[in-house]
């Protein structure tokens, strides 16, 4: 197991399991989502509360829970990067970051346009999640507005992961904050933290579509790495010759 | 070898040290200190005067209007910290010491909120009782903003050592602290504004409190590792 990993951190090596492994994401990511989108949109019985309206849940938890994974992932890559000195690790995080606000801001629209026929309004500064999302991705534009403006990439690295390790621990003290916060502001919420128990029908589609975002998320992620090995590593032999032999040049 | 052995600062020393030349550098260019403060009076001016002088509105928003001010005004302060000794190289000093840096990093911090928060809290009931503030929830107000600048100042100079030399100016460090210190902020704010509505305010103060204790004994290790980035 220590020496798959110490193998993994080898840029090449990791560049053609990659390789390999991508379509075994990719493949049950669109069976997944398509059996999700299908059950959830046409199977599911609309709810007795907020009809049709709740079927943006599909998309909306999934890409909720997977804006903050994102960030733990960041987090997680830009320590290991730090203490063992993974190059690989940093690339995870230089490419966790813009995927990470992409699925936070999917989360907020979607929390919007749910929040318009339910609330009447398209934002309500109210809920706890919908604002503690918003400052989610103010610090994903913070780790990308610093990673930008460094020009070394070792030293954009660390310092990203630095931000990210601090970020990490802020978010929990976000949460907690805002819904104390909103819990001043606001005595009802409309959205439970249980809910009621729901429809096995309703149920099911979400598994799907929360492991098929899961396993798309893996997957985009994976071809984002190889993208950034293969820059940061451009003045390297081993691509060199994958390029050359790719083109028939011996 | 007794006198080699005295000739070495002990890490008190070097603590003292620091702080000491911060007070002189402060004491022979005010200006740097005194900006924040004046900043803060101002964006406190400018409410009344964007949204009107009526008293039920100034009691309602004054501890939002002035913990927002307090919290820019500390913000526009942090550039400072390692800008000028990054500059003419006693911030390399600093990292060649023998003395463990995070020690250093904590006068740099403290001395920082000596001469820039603490200025903020002390002018801060003068502000509140033009917002018409009662005089009893003052003692509160100045409490949570002594503790709130302390926790920004910890927290910021992790920004301000990460941004230390990239000479993006005070943009860059903002989107990097901000959303980070908006918890900060929500208990500082909502504790004044709950003890204004005579409700239980004690838990954002207790919060207050633990964060400023974690962010004392934690965050200068950031910052000093931040700051080590740069001079590997």
């Amino acid at each position: 197991m220590l020496n798959f990993f110490h193998q993994l951190a080898s840029p090449p090596y990791f560049y053609r399991i990659a390789t390999a492994f991508i379509p075994w994401m990719i493949v049950p990511a669109i069976l997944l989502i398509a059996y999700g989108s299908y059950a959830g949109l046409f199977v599911a019985p609309p709810d007795y509360q907020q009809g049709d309206a709740f079927r943006i849940i599909y998309v909306h938890v999934p890409s909720a829970y997977l804006s903050l994974m994102a960030y733990m992932f960041m987090a997680i890559s830009g320590a290991i990067g730090l203490i063992w000195r993974m190059k690989l690790a940093h690339a995870v995080g230089a490419t966790a970051a813009p995927l990470g606000a992409a699925f936070t801001f999917i989360a907020l629209a979607t929390g919007s346009i749910w929040g318009r026929p339910m609330w009447g309004t398209w934002w309500e500064w109210g809920d706890a999640r919908l604002t503690s999302e918003l400052i989610l991705l103010f610090l994903y534009f913070g780790y990308m507005a610093l990673r930008s403006s460094i020009n070394d990439t070792a030293k954009a690295d660390k310092a990203c992961a630095i931000l990210a390790i601090i970020g990490v621990v802020n978010v929990v003290v976000v949460h907690y904050s805002v819904e104390w916060w909103s819990s001043l502001h606001q005595g009802q919420t409309l959205m439970k933290d249980g809910g009621p128990a729901m429809d096995s029908e309703m149920l099911y589609p979400l598994f799907a579509m929360i492991l098929g975002f899961t396993l798309l998320f893996g997957a985009l992620l994976t071809r984002r790495i190889k993208t950034e090995v293969l820059y940061r590593e451009r003045r390297s032999r081993w691509v060199r010759e994958m390029i050359l032999s790719s083109e028939g040049v011996k | 070898m007794t006198v080699v052995k005295n000739d070495k600062p002990n890490i008190f020393d070097a603590f003292i040290g620091i702080i000491r030349r911060e007070f002189l550098l402060t004491w022979k260019k005010p200006g740097n200190s005194l900006n924040p403060l004046f900043f803060f009076m101002i964006v406190c001016t400018l409410f009344p005067l964007a949204v009107g002088p009526s008293p039920e509105q100034l009691i309602l928003n004054g501890p939002g209007i002035l913990w927002v001010a307090a919290l820019l005004a500390t913000l526009l302060s942090l550039n400072s910290m390692f800008a000028s000794d990054f500059e003419d190289g006693s911030l390399d000093q600093l990292l060649i010491s023998f003395q463990p840096l995070p020690v250093l990093v904590l006068g740099k911090i403290f001395s920082h909120w000596l001469v820039n928060g603490l200025p903020l809290v002390l002018i801060s009931p003068f502000l509140a009782m033009t917002y018409r503030m009662p005089i009893e929830i003052l003692g509160i107000l100045m409490l949570t903003l002594l503790l709130g600048t302390i926790c920004l100042s910890f927290l910021g100079s992790i920004g301000a050592a990460l941004t230390v030399g990239l000479n993006k100016g005070n943009t860059l460090l903002s989107l990097l602290i901000l959303p980070l210190a908006m918890p900060i902020l929500v208990l500082g704010a909502n504790t004044v504004s709950l003890a204004t509505k005579n409700e239980f305010y004690a838990t954002g103060i207790w919060a207050l409190a633990g964060y400023a204790v974690a962010a004392l004994s934690l965050f200068p290790y950031a910052t000093a590792a931040a700051l080590r980035i740069n001079n590997e």
